[in-house]
Formats: structure tokens, sequence, C-alpha cells
């Protein structure tokens, strides 16, 4: 007795793994943002002046100062994209150009180090509580 | 040939309705939108708000390598950032220069007795000074004074009070416990320790 073509166990058995594998392409996750808890984007003045929004890891500067040393001492505010640095600023050893002057931590020509977000990232802290409510306005912050 | 591709489309057809009406009835499918264990401390160019594009983002460090040697926890960073600063396996410096400066530590618990049902608030200023200086709080967020700071859950989710840190660096407002940790009254603490035995 013929078997019919289609009906060849090898044929099947490519057919149903083709199959498994759209099946598991349709169920792959897209993309998702799992930066880290406290990752501070600040976007107040950088992409209307041609520069990615800058990432400040709060996770990578708290393994090295208490919180004291930059919210006391240096005088940034609890509030994101609160403090309007710029440029010349921190140039002048104000906020961040305290440490980031070339003798503490990387100087200010490493731009891209900083200014490393993706386009188009609003000013907030990633993964806060203001940032998950659903409300309108003030978001981020 | 033809026959192989009608049947593989077939096939397809068959399961992709299956797959796809899985995934809404999975009873874990709230769980979707969590970051699993997998995805958690990923490095800057797979955590979705660094430029991958930027040349300079492969060249930032990774928080899984620099949480590896500190304790765990459940939510924020994933990191026990009190417990890694008092077991010594972070060292941040409190000064900007002087790295010999050590905080004046206040040993001092205040308990807040909450209106609802939840245990009342322990309030640990030691664990707080450990970290910050009074100036950082006092006077602006919280008057340092008994009674004189009326708190709510509210304030707090919207980023005021304690959520100036809580919710947005410290641990997240949804670890409810390590803030109300103190049940209502002494005798609900020594009924569960009888239980407990």
């Amino acid at each position: 007795m013929s078997v019919p073509r289609w009906a060849h166990p090898k044929a099947l058995q490519t057919g149903l793994l083709a199959a498994l594998l759209c099946a598991a392409l349709v169920m792959l996750p897209g993309p998702k943002a799992w930066a880290e808890y406290g990752d501070v984007v600040i976007n107040n003045y950088s992409e209307e002046s041609g520069m990615r929004p800058v990432v400040f890891p709060h996770w990578f500067h708290r393994i090295r100062f208490r919180c004291k040393v930059c919210h006391g001492d240096l005088g940034f505010e609890f509030q994101a994209g609160g403090n309007e640095i710029n440029m010349l600023k921190i140039i002048d050893g104000e906020y961040c150009g305290a440490c980031h002057n070339g003798n503490i931590a990387w100087g200010v020509e490493n731009c891209e180090l900083c200014h490393s977000a993706k386009p188009g990232t609003d000013t907030q802290v990633h993964g806060s509580t203001l940032k998950s409510l659903v409300t309108p306005g003030d978001q981020g912050q | 040939m033809f026959r192989f591709v009608s049947v593989t489309l077939a096939a397809v057809m068959l399961v992709m309705p299956l797959t796809i009406s899985a995934q809404g009835k999975d009873p874990l499918s709230f769980n979707r939108l969590m970051a699993d264990p997998e995805t958690r401390n990923a490095p800057p160019p797979d955590d979705g708000i660094h430029d991958p594009a930027n040349p300079a983002t492969d060249m930032l460090q990774s928080p899984r390598e620099a949480f590896g040697p500190l304790p765990d926890a459940n939510a924020g960073n994933y990191v026990d950032w009190v417990k890694a600063l008092q077991e010594g396996l972070i060292h941040p410096r409190y000064d900007l220069k002087d790295p010999d400066m050590t905080p004046t530590v206040m040993d001092l618990d205040i308990v807040r007795e909450v209106k609802g049902s939840m245990p009342d608030v322990v309030f640990p200023h030691k664990e707080h000074t450990e970290w910050l200086d009074c100036a950082n709080c006092h006077p602006a967020i919280f008057i340092p004074q008994r009674g004189a700071n009326q708190l709510s859950m509210a304030a707090i989710l919207m980023g005021e009070q304690c959520g100036a840190c809580h919710g947005r660096v410290a641990f997240p407002v949804t670890q409810c416990r390590a803030c109300h940790s103190r049940s209502k009254t002494p005798a609900d603490d020594a009924a569960k320790k009888e239980e407990a035995k």
C-alpha cells in the first residue's frame, strides 16, 4: 500500500517542527525596559541641544558615596530634573562636576558615557512609584 | 513540495490560535509584566533605557556584575543596601574629600501609631543616619518634633514625605512590612509567639 507523499512520516515531522517554531516565535515576549531601579534619566536640555538624554545610575554611585555627599554637600535636590544642571555648571565644578573633572571620576570630555539614554526618553526616575501610577501630568518625577 | 507547504501552513494555523489563547488563559498571566529573575539587573545595552547604538554604552558597568557579592532583597535593585553597608561589603564615602569621615549615627526608633488596620510603623533613625545627614530630612521634609508631621500613604505614593526616597531609590513602597513592622498591641505579639511554639 502506497502512502501519499505528504503523509510520509518525515514530511509530517518537518511540518510539525516548522509549526512549533512558528508558535514559539508568536509566544516570544516583546522588548521591555528592565533598567535598574532608581536610574535617573535627565532630559532637561540634552535632546534640544542634540545630545542623548543623561542616565544617572543611582546604584553605581551609592556603592561609592552615601546619599549625604550629593544630596547634602553638593546640593542635589531629591527630584529628577529638579536641579537645572547644565554643562557650564559641571565644568565650573558644580553638581556632577564636583567629581567628574578627570580627577575623581571621568572628565566632561567623555560625553557619551553620561549622555547614553535612548533618544526620546523623558526625564524620570526609572521604576519609581510615580512612574508606575496612572496619574496625569507630573509623571516620572 | 506544494503539499508539504500546505500541510505546514495548516498545522501552523491550527497551533497559532491555541498558543495565543493559552497566553490569555494562563493563570499566571498576571505576572507577565513583572521582571523575571533572568531579566533583573540587566547590563546597560539590554536594559531598555540606555541606547545600544551609543558606542559608550558597552563601557558602562553591568549592575549584575557589581551586585554579585551583595545581599539579596525582594524588590528595588534586589540588593539589601542597608545590610550591605552594615556588613562592610560596601564602603561608600561620607565625605567627598575625606575618606575617613564617618557619619554621626543616631540610634532612635520612632514608633508611629497608624490609624488603619496595618501594623504600626517603626522608623529607625539608625539606618537612615548611616546614609544621610539630619539636614536631608529635617526640617524641610519632616519637622523634628513629636506629632508635628501628618503622614499619609497617598502623599508617600506621590513622592512626598517618605516617598522622597522610598519608591525612587530606597526600598519601594511595595515592601509594606518593612515599615509597618510593629503589631498593634503587645498582646498580639505574645499570642503569635505562643503560636510559634
